[in-house]
């Protein structure tokens, strides 16, 4: 009587005999036909809009087609015809997530060609770092959650957004707005920040570090998380290089390059803060160095409003400040400075210049080319997310459907900035 | 900063370099359209050079460019370069992770002739950004083994980043059947 | 009285439909966000009935779009409405959505109601989580007084369904 062994192995020899089974086993000699499948524009990944087209064979990835341009807002042809000023608007809305990054960025840009690169007062320096910091812990807050979620983690995703809200609460204290916030100007920002504010400040991040050791607590050590996310849509360092990655997507790979400490700017060279960097450059790399890089944010934070100095919060020049109200209404030669300021802009005198900071997801860079009226004749946004977005094609390849979720996740591809 | 660049570049490659400047920090090298591969390639092998990453590509649409001349600067209209009144200024921002230096390179075009090679074999970041030049320009990158639009659907007609497009010239692809009037 | 029956009838279901509204996030830009903090715990979208997000247009009834719609996204969002069942509603969500916001240009669609027929549009870039619970009162308000235009389509049909049974009748 033969052995009645477990496991379907041995119960299709027994009842098919020995050479069948072995026949059937063998999975890649049965025939299968490519098929084309569509991930289309609207999805239910929270990042952005985007339409994949698949060819798998199975559940495998053969070939994708990483289609974006589902967003294009036109960013560059409106900057043409706004003033300087007025563009900051069109920039919040290019990383939706980290907005006051990118305002920081687009005046910076415009205020090396004006040359007062250097004559920023020190402390709108300080709130410029102070402001860009919180908005980058907003950004990784938005995509580990989110994607978090997506792997079916919905209770990171809400103790993450519950932090948010105290966030964009405390953004929205300084510019107005929760999301879009305008709130930085060429020469300084709009207006100082309020009375109380940093204290505010410091006690909500003292609620973010206990959010962050829940999370991780759930998250790091998970299985189902690991198994989800260590392996997948790893790059590696030299084509990480070649493909002009930057942020946390190069940094998981092994290249160490913050734009904050080798081509450091504002006041970041007076701050003490560590740049995490990964080793096999996976996803969950990607997110190991998303979430250390939210505490060195807050670190970051401590430090600024311990040392940010008194003083105006606006550069003193007339070539882009506007003047105090009190002037503007009392004597004529400023009503008219600030009218020709809102009406014509700040002239900028003819170059170009590419000016970049690090923005939430790498290298975001201005390249603006001038002519000196008040509009620019050229704005080039350099996004990250556009860049990063053509790695997924070589990304995904070889890994299952079901892969897709946290290569698109951990990519943080933002709609408004890819698609400009 | 990074003037070695330049100095460097003008002596390998001579007159390939049609004209280098420095303003704001930035290194710009203008280049012969034909000498662009041999440039880039030397840029990225080179050891003291080590040009590994790229950062960007656009194109500078010169047809309205009548720049407000600063009082005691120099006029800075883009001179005439090889003979050619160039219509569009294609450029490639390099960077290099060893040295930290970067450069600007440029290829000054006319109207009527918008070839230009491709750096795409070089560096593999460039290929979706010189579909998005070509797609907002018209630039035809020669040697890009996928030249299409990227932002844009297939059925659009023009180029829209060129100065000649207006800007609200919309070209819809579906509309609501009971909609009265023009959209 | 077998018409006071049938719209007593169509009174309840329509107080069914408006708290339980299942909503189809259309989301493509920053809107986004504050979609999502209209559905996290501080401005809580679920004491409406409207806080699981269908991701597919056969299951819900409520196309929520959030964000703008390029040109290019038309076609994808045109098939997106046609695919629900009727009875469903359209909320057009931020300034965007409702009217193109302050793009306008070769690609941003000046406003999704070009493509499909809105019942309540949200103004903000973004608008505020308050606004959106207002919105989503009024969209309960219309669909219990029956006048989303995809009931008032129904009830139209419904009329010359009926008059040409009339007709033929004759």
């Amino acid at each position: 009587m033969p052995e009645i062994a477990t496991g379907p192995g041995n119960l299709k020899s027994l009842v098919l005999g020995q050479q069948d089974a072995a026949d059937l086993d063998v999975e890649h000699e049965l025939p299968s036909e490519l098929m084309t499948v569509n991930m289309g524009p609207s999805h239910p990944a929270m990042h952005g809009t985007v339409r994949i087209v698949l060819t798998v064979d199975g559940e495998r990835i053969v070939k994708g087609d990483v289609q974006p341009g589902y967003l294009h807002r036109c960013f560059e042809k409106e900057s043409e015809y706004a003033t300087y000023t007025q563009v900051f608007p069109y920039t919040d809305r290019l990383n939706y997530v980290s907005p006051m990054i990118n305002n920081v960025g687009w005046a910076m840009a415009v205020e090396k060609l004006l040359g007062i690169g250097k004559e920023i007062p020190r402390r709108a320096e300080y709130v410029r770092v102070i402001v860009s910091e919180v908005s980058r812990i907003t950004d990784h807050l938005t995509c580990v959650g989110a994607s978090a979620m997506e792997l079916g983690a919905f209770g990171p995703f809400l103790f993450f957004l519950k932090s948010r809200e105290w966030l964009y609460t405390l953004l929205e204290e300084v510019s107005g707005a929760r999301l879009t916030h305008t709130y930085v100007r060429v020469g300084g920002v709009a207006k100082d920040l309020p009375d109380g504010w940093m204290p505010k400040l410091l006690r909500r991040l003292d609620e973010i570090d206990g959010v962050m050791v829940e999370v991780e607590t759930l998250l790091n050590n998970n299985k189902i998380f690991r198994d989800r996310m260590a392996g997948i849509g790893a790059f590696s360092r030299e084509d990480t290089i070649r493909w002009g990655c930057t942020g946390p997507i190069a940094r998981a790979a092994g290249v160490d390059y913050d734009v904050r400490k080798d081509h450091p700017y504002s006041v970041y060279p007076e701050l003490e803060f560590d740049v995490p960097v990964g080793t096999t450059g996976d996803c969950l790399d990607r997110y190991l160095v998303r979430v250390e890089e939210i505490k060195q944010s807050m670190r970051i934070l401590r430090q600024a409003c311990a040392q940010i100095p008194d003083g105006p919060v606006m550069i003193d020049d007339p070539r882009c400040a506007l003047p105090p109200k009190t002037d503007a209404y009392n004597t004529i030669e400023s009503m008219i400075r600030h009218f020709k300021h809102i009406v014509d802009g700040i002239r900028v005198p003819a170059g170009e210049a590419y000016t970049f900071v690090e923005g939430g997801n790498g290298e975001l860079g201005f390249f603006i080319v001038a002519d000196g009226t008040g509009r620019p004749y050229k704005a080039y946004c350099r996004s990250p997310s556009f860049v990063h977005l053509a790695t997924t094609q070589k990304l995904i390849l070889g890994h299952l459907i079901a892969d897709i979720v946290p290569i698109f996740g951990m990519i943080n591809m933002i709609g408004g900035e890819c698609d400009k | 900063m990074s003037q070695r660049v330049l100095d460097a570049l003008k002596a390998k490659f001579g007159d390939a370099i049609v004209a280098t400047e420095s303003q704001h920090g930035d290194e710009v090298a203008v280049v012969k359209r034909d000498k662009l591969k041999d440039v880039a390639t030397w840029l990225r092998d080179d050891k003291a050079m080590a040009f590994d990453t790229p950062v960007f590509v656009t194109c500078i649409d010169l047809l309205d460019w009548r720049p407000v001349k600063a009082p005691g600067k120099p006029s800075s209209t883009r001179p005439e370069w090889d003979g050619v009144a160039p219509r569009f200024e294609v450029c490639w921002q390099l960077r290099s992770l060893a040295h930290r230096h970067r450069v600007r390179l440029k290829v000054a075009l006319a109207e009527n002739d918008v070839k230009v090679p491709s750096l795409t074999p070089l560096w593999s970041g460039f290929e979706w950004q010189e579909r998005e030049t070509f797609d907002m320009y018209g630039i035809e990158f020669v040697g890009h083994h996928d030249l299409r639009r990227i932002y844009l659907y297939d059925e659009f007609v023009g180029y829209p980043l060129r100065k000649d497009y207006p800007k609200e010239k919309r070209q819809p692809l579906v509309r609501r059947p009971d909609l009265v009037g023009d959209h | 009285m077998l018409e006071l029956v049938t719209t007593k009838l169509e009174d309840v279901a329509n107080w069914g439909r408006k708290f339980s509204l299942f909503s189809y996030p259309f989301v493509t830009a920053c809107c986004g966000m504050e979609f999502m903090s209209v559905a996290a715990p501080k401005y809580d979208i679920a004491r409406f009935g409207a806080e699981f997000p269908r991701f597919s247009p056969r299951q819900s009834d409520l196309l929520m779009i959030v964000g703008t719609i390029t040109e290019k996204q038309g076609p994808a969002l045109r098939r997106v409405y046609d695919q629900m069942a009727e009875p469903k509603w359209v909320i057009a969500f931020g300034v965007c959505a409702s009217t193109g916001g302050f793009y306008q240009n070769y690609h941003a669609m000046p406003g999704a109601d070009q493509v499909v027929p809105v019942d309540v549009y949200i103004p903000g870039c973004p608008p505020r989580p308050e606004q959106v619970l207002d919105a989503i009162m009024l969209l309960m308000e219309r669909v219990q007084r029956k006048d989303g235009h995809s009931q008032l389509r129904l009830k139209r049909e419904k009329i010359v369904l009926e008059q040409q049974r009339a007709l033929d009748d004759d």
